[in-house]
């Protein structure tokens, strides 16, 4: 195992919720969903227990975890930046608002600000069509985003 | 048995239920081509992702093409296995494949003996209609295995032995679509991944993703330098494998030959990894007879079963996945090693030079043998006891290399000392062969009566796991025997859960034993190559004179002139290790 800097309230945590799956290997996805709420993300370490308690190679969880775009190794900013790429938003101009978010903010896609605030990852479809291209941050679903909204919507975070 | 009829292209014919179409055209002696398909019948080692659709055939009333591999065969099925619209599918899933692959078979390790360069010569692809982005993916190289993934077709024939045969866990594939590769955890490289270096990923691998680490050229060099004494040593699988690579058929013993071949190759001496088996067994067998004599006066300390420690891909195992273990396998070396140490203490001193300046070269069914001769315990000041180890394919590209007719060769013997040996050493090559060799002297040495019967029947076989109770004279020895590290571990998990009820374990990490090692000609998983390889080993030991390695009479020489006793001191420094706790070995950077 590698060297775990992670809290150990949180290792017991996981661990306990790999137990309430009975540590079955075929639960694989719904710890790793659980041990991302907990976490804010997947990394190395936290893998390294699931295959340990799981009972599956390390190799195996990583090829899930690199697999589905829903997990993420890296941490996620306070305040994670979601910008839909499902087919109508795509078509009503997703793409140039993701460019914007990308040059206010500096960072690509899947990464985070350095100051850790915000953190931009693309996703398909929250069942919102109707208000293509939609973004979210956090849980809050801004709906027509145009590029030029998109120094306001930043701006409603720069504060808190 | 319930049987199924069916029409493959116009013949009539009838297989068991339950049987793939590929497998039922196969035996109506109707080849469907197929990439991603892989199996070792009668082994349980089988891989079908019907992912390629290479073997795609027509089946009559059913709207698309079905995989061969993956589909089972129904009543009355009427199959097309070469119409237009087959022969197109086909070709259209070869040529998309091929759009992806690199151009370089000039240059590739597997040329010449790669499935997919086969295909297409078989599918008469003259270009390649598709034009787009190439996937590329840094090259990865270890100290046995080099994993070039610019030339993966994800068949996943290296993942499944991996993790369903080897349960090594070492290889999943990772990320998707596109950008998707087979991997270790976090691709890390292979040399910080828990892998064995079995290399039973490299021996199924249809292209040249995988291959070994090819030490020829600094042998080459090594034979080319006048100051180097340069010998050799040959492991016993490999004369029972090295004719195939030279089109002779499968089983056929090549000693002699082989012997001569090395000697027109420059060595100046020619031996037999056989000669150190022999001493392995003095080694083992006496540690064993010590350890059941310990148990069988009471001492709880003692630790049985004791475990075989010959196969370096099986050491690797328990050091990354049982460590808490690591007092149970036998401390002996390996015959690699023991013959290493022998040959830069005893020979280098017979011969008056400097270990520097002698070069042990050894010929390996193996790919973890590259490994274990790097390990730093089986160094001295730097200088390793075996310089180079090759596999028996590099030994035949050398052959071939060096202009040798290896038809037209006589037969010769080895040298002497270090190439004589019993029929115990020679079938070390194959499952259970280790075994039956250490229960022959350890039977007479234990008894003081010489052996009713030499062989033991029991012992063989191809099973993953076998066992069988040896009776030494009221004695009730239980000996157990394993050969993939998915059998291992089932036997390992006994142990370490107490309910083990052998005294002795025999385990190889290939399926097979040595004689399916990952250095060996490839059998393109046909399983009766295997078989004869088998059987060519056992035709070996039945042909040699002595049988029983405390026989062997330069061993008898060489305890009386150097070593003293088995498990002497002398013994323990230059034929016995000891093993680490590689289950850190997980670096997350």
């Amino acid at each position: 195992m590698a060297i775990i800097k992670l809290p150990e309230c949180k290792v017991n945590q996981l661990k306990e919720i790999c137990k309430s799956f009975n540590h079955d290997s075929g639960e694989l996805i719904n710890v790793l969903h659980k041990a991302q709420e907990v976490f804010g993300y997947l990394p190395a370490e936290v893998q390294e227990i699931v295959a340990k308690e799981l009972n599956v190679s390390v190799a195996h969880v990583y090829g899930v975890v690199s697999f589905y775009s829903f997990f993420t190794m890296t941490p996620k900013g306070r305040f994670p930046i979601s910008i839909c790429m499902g087919t109508a938003c795509y078509v009503r101009g997703a793409e140039k608002v993701l460019d914007e978010f990308r040059r206010e903010l500096g960072v690509k896609v899947g990464e985070s600000t350095p100051d850790g605030r915000y953190s931009l990852a693309c996703l398909r479809c929250v069942g919102a069509c109707g208000l293509a291209p939609v973004v979210m941050v956090g849980e809050k679903v801004y709906g027509r985003v145009a590029p030029e909204d998109v120094k306001g919507i930043l701006a409603e975070y720069s504060n808190l | 048995m319930e049987t199924i009829k069916l029409t493959i292209d116009k013949k009539n014919i009838e297989v068991e239920k339950g049987t793939t179409v590929l497998k039922a055209a196969q035996k109506a002696g109707i080849d469907i081509p197929s990439l991603c398909y892989f199996s070792l019948d009668g082994m349980k080692i089988e891989n079908k992702p019907g992912g390629c659709r290479v073997c795609v055939v027509e089946v009559e009333g059913r709207r698309n093409l079905a995989p061969a591999c993956a589909t089972e065969v129904s009543e009355g099925m009427v199959i097309k296995t070469n119409s237009m619209r087959v022969l197109n599918a086909r070709r259209t899933v070869l040529e998309l494949i091929l759009s992806d692959h690199p151009f370089d078979c000039l240059v590739c390790a597997k040329s010449g003996n790669c499935e997919l360069q086969s295909l297409a010569h078989r599918m008469g692809v003259r270009e390649i209609p598709y034009q787009g982005a190439q996937s590329t993916y840094r090259k990865d190289t270890s100290p046995s295995i080099i994993r070039d993934i610019d030339k993966c077709i994800m068949c996943r024939r290296c993942e499944m032995m991996c993790n369903d045969v080897q349960t090594v866990g070492a290889l999943s594939a990772v990320n998707r679509g596109f950008m998707a590769v087979v991997a270790p955890a976090f691709e890390m490289n292979l040399e910080k991944s828990p892998c064995t270096y079995c290399g039973q990923c490299v021996a199924v691998c249809p292209t040249g993703a995988l291959t070994e680490v090819d030490h020829s050229r600094e042998v080459i060099k090594a034979l080319a330098d006048p100051t180097k004494t340069v010998i050799v040593q040959t492991a016993p699988a490999v004369r029972a494998a090295l004719g195939e690579e030279f089109g002779l058929k499968a089983g056929t013993l090549v000693t002699g030959k082989m012997v001569s071949a090395l000697r027109e190759l420059g060595f100046d001496y020619v031996f037999d990894t056989d000669f150190a088996a022999d001493l392995t067994i003095m080694e083992e067998g006496t540690e064993l007879l010590e350890r059941l004599t310990r148990y069988l006066n009471g001492d709880k300390q003692v630790r049985l079963p004791i475990l075989t420690s010959c196969c370096p891909a099986w050491v690797n195992f328990f050091e990354h996945n049982f460590p808490e273990l690591k007092d149970v396998p036998s401390t002996a070396r390996s015959p690699q090693q023991m013959f290493g140490s022998i040959a830069k203490t005893y020979f280098a001193k017979k011969l008056n030079i400097d270990r520097k300046d002698l070069v042990v070269v050894s010929i390996m069914p193996c790919l973890a043998k590259k490994y274990e001769c790097q390990r730093d315990e089986f160094k001295v000041d730097g200088n390793p006891d075996v310089d180079f180890s090759l596999s028996t394919r590099e030994l035949a590209n050398l052959i071939k290399l060096a202009n040798i007719d290896f038809h037209a060769l006589p037969e010769s013997e080895f040298d002497l000392p270090l190439g004589e040996s019993t029929g115990a050493g020679v079938i070390f090559g194959t499952t259970g062969g280790v075994i039956e060799a250490a229960v022959r002297t350890a039977y007479e040495l234990y008894t003081q009566k010489p052996l009713p019967k030499i062989t033991f029947e029991e012992l063989r076989g191809l099973d993953g796991i076998r066992s069988a109770t040896v009776d030494f004279d009221g004695l009730k020895l239980n000996i157990g025997i394993a050969h993939g590290l998915g059998n291992a571990r089932k036997l390992l998990e006994e142990v370490r859960d107490g309910k083990s009820h052998f005294h002795a374990i025999e385990i190889m990490a290939c399926p097979g034993g040595c004689i399916g090692g990952g250095g060996q000609p490839l059998h393109h998983g046909d399983v009766d190559i295997l078989r004869a390889r088998q059987k060519a080993i056992y035709l070996e030991d039945a042909n040699k004179t002595i049988r029983k390695s405390h026989e062997n009479p330069y061993i008898i020489k060489l305890y009386e002139e150097f070593l003293g006793q088995p498990l002497s001191e002398k013994a323990h420094h230059l034929l016995h290790t000891h093993y680490f706790d590689k289950s850190t070995q997980i670096i997350v950077e």
